[in-house]
């Protein structure tokens, strides 16, 4: 049984302006222990789709489909349901280590609620978990720091202290949204290197938002590419990265900067992400689409498996534009 | 935080005598005196009186006896007006009293102002939330000197439960109408700023934090949102309470309680210098030591505040 099944998952908000269409019939599966990622760029709803599994979003958001967690469905279902499964089955760590811990309370005070809350220890069994779990993480003087405040430690300790966070009831699932953005790139790569580690230990799924293609290729199993709230391809890493189906795939891979190939300017992707309150009716692609055709702007091909395990969503056979 | 405790008080110091020399200065600038009467008094007399209350020595010079009296001797002076009682009696009569009906109004401005406050912004958009907000806008525009009239007509006119004025002391039935006519507009306002702290601090990402780890909305609000939230609310509630304890001349006027508040106000009509200066200095160190303490309680709630 997947560990996590989500099936035409859209997300809306209602803003002052109208609808604004985040995410657009998402649908994807993980099974358990595996790494998948949503790679996307900014607005591509990829943080959204994260935040309506665990019931996050923003008040004015809304989202209908099917979330299945172990084979239960966990989608709009009420908060005192939901909070069996946030940070007892599905944790989630954030992108913005700055702020998404309690400036006003201490390391330990905060980490030790979640396991008072979810597994009944006492305060003091608790805080012990809560230093031991800092200890996986890493940090040096784990005992010391626990008794300090956030702002006492640096971006990336800030962020070891999430993911040690998010560790403590043993989840079955993390979910990392952009975990690396706000830190600079070698402390990326130590906090990368992290949670490859502690999934080995825990064994638990994770699914990485990131806009990082290095990181995806670094780190995952299977990706899921959005653009416009869509799922453009889907499929494992490796054979994406070398024989990407898709155009925007393409333009993706094409505009990492290469030191080894010596070219003097870097590709990009011309134009600009698409209106979402407007979502038009064929691919959300089309408009930037070197290999569009007429057809595009009116419909879009459902995601369809072209190969064994790769998906893609486009209205031109792969062929066409190698 | 002793240090800073103590580096504050001695700061306080200069900061009062400055307040003095502001006061003194700006009360005789303002045309008139004491004894400016409707019927114009002999030039003799008028000399003797302000020999008696050291009036014809220059400016600096009674300024300086002042401070000497009132910083060696703890003495403000007799009153200009009322003959017979130094101001330290007035202050001893009136303050007390303002001081009482003051904190219980503080205390329920406080308490029902930050209940309505998060409330309305833990239900935002919904009737609740509309309701506390009707209510302390209704608060904040009945200004008190329509708030007292109405709540005499209604309670001692009308349904006659309770007195009209007067001040008994520890007789609750005098109280309950000065309370409430201060308490109103001041709850209104610390409901408000409440609200939309609270709004904001709901919207912080370390509450999505406090969401995503499966935590009730209680705990949520109690241990994670309130105190963030309190932080503007406190920044308010330091003057306020200077202002609610040192008293409201409409209260004073409309019950008759006879508290602090009337006295202000007469004394500068009247040009009591030594009155209006004694209840300026109350007020100013009462100031100065509320701004200690809200100081202080912004170290306690925030950790990166380090005293």
């Amino acid at each position: 049984m997947a560990l996590l099944d989500v099936q035409n998952l859209s997300v809306k908000f209602r803003t002052n302006d109208g609808i604004v269409n985040a995410v657009n019939d998402v649908s994807f599966s993980m099974d358990p222990g595996q790494t998948l990622a949503i790679v996307g760029e900014s607005g591509s709803g990829k943080s959204q789709t994260a935040f309506s599994i665990l019931g996050l979003l923003a008040q004015n958001g809304f989202a209908t489909g099917s979330v299945e967690f172990n084979g239960k469905e966990i989608l709009n279902i009420l908060t005192p349901d939901l909070n069996r499964v946030r940070a007892a089955e599905i944790a989630i760590v954030f992108q913005d280590p700055m702020t998404s811990l309690n400036p006003y309370m201490r390391v330990a005070d905060q980490m030790a609620e979640v396991l008072v809350h979810h597994k009944g220890l006492s305060k003091t069994a608790a805080v012990k978990e809560a230093v031991h779990m800092l200890d996986a993480v890493k940090i040096p003087g784990a005992k010391g720091r626990a008794q300090q405040y956030p702002h006492e430690f640096s971006g990336g300790m800030r962020q070891r202290v999430m993911i040690a966070m998010s560790l403590l009831c043993r989840p079955k699932l993390l979910i990392a949204d952009e975990p690396t953005t706000a830190l600079d790139v070698t402390v990326q790569a130590q906090i990368m290197s992290l949670f490859s580690e502690i999934q080995k230990e825990f064994g638990m799924g994770v699914l990485l938002i990131t806009h990082d293609l290095g990181v995806v290729a670094g780190f995952c199993e299977e990706v899921l590419v959005l653009y416009g709230g869509r799922v453009m391809e889907q499929g494992p890493v490796d054979p994406i990265f070398e024989t990407p189906s898709h155009p925007y795939t393409r333009g993706l891979l094409k505009a990492i900067p290469r030191i080894d190939k010596g070219t003097k300017t870097l590709d990009t992707i011309p134009g600009s992400p698409p209106n979402m309150m407007q979502p038009s009716l064929g691919c959300p692609f089309e408009p930037r689409c070197q290999f569009a055709i007429e057809d595009c702007a009116q419909r879009l091909s459902p995601l369809a498996e072209f190969s064994k395990g790769r998906f893609r969503s486009c209205n031109r056979v792969s062929e066409d534009i190698a | 935080m002793l240090n800073l405790i103590l580096k504050r008080l001695a700061l306080a110091v200069p900061t009062i005598l400055v307040l003095i020399v502001f006061s003194f200065l700006l009360m005789h600038a303002a045309p008139g005196g004491p004894f400016t009467a409707e019927r114009a008094l002999s030039p003799e007399i008028l000399a003797n009186l302000e020999a008696k209350y050291g009036l014809d020595q220059p400016l600096y010079k009674q300024i300086l006896i002042y401070i000497n009296n009132v910083v060696f001797h703890f003495d403000f002076g007799p009153s200009f007006i009322y003959k017979d009682r130094s101001v330290n009696e007035i202050i001893a009569q009136g303050f007390p009293i303002t001081l009482t009906y003051g904190s219980i109004a503080f205390v329920l401005a406080v308490t029902t102002g930050v209940s309505l406050g998060v409330m309305a912004a833990i239900y935002h958009n919904s009737w609740l939330d509309y309701l506390a907000v009707g209510i302390s806008i209704g608060a904040q525009v009945l200004p008190n000197f329509v708030m007292a009239p109405i709540l005499v007509l209604v309670f001692t006119l009308l349904l006659g439960w309770l007195p009209g004025g007067g001040w008994e002391y520890g007789d609750p039935k005098y109280m309950i109408m000065p309370v409430v006519a201060l308490a109103t507009s001041f709850m209104a306002s610390i409901a408000r700023i409440t609200r939309s702290s609270m709004l904001e601090v709901m919207n912080a990402n370390h509450i999505r934090t406090a969401r995503s780890k499966g935590l009730p909305m209680r705990q949520i609000i109690l241990r994670h949102a309130l105190k963030p939230a309190m932080l503007p609310v406190i920044s308010y509630l330091g003057p306020t309470f200077v202002t609610m304890v040192t008293g409201s001349v409409v209260v004073d006027l409309f019950f008759s309680t006879g508290g602090m508040g009337l006295f202000f106000v007469n004394a500068a009509l009247n040009r009591d210098y030594s009155v209006m200066m004694g209840i300026t200095i109350l007020v100013g160190v009462l100031t100065i030591f509320f701004n200690l303490v809200v100081d202080i309680l912004y170290a306690w709630i925030d950790p990166k505040i380090r005293l």
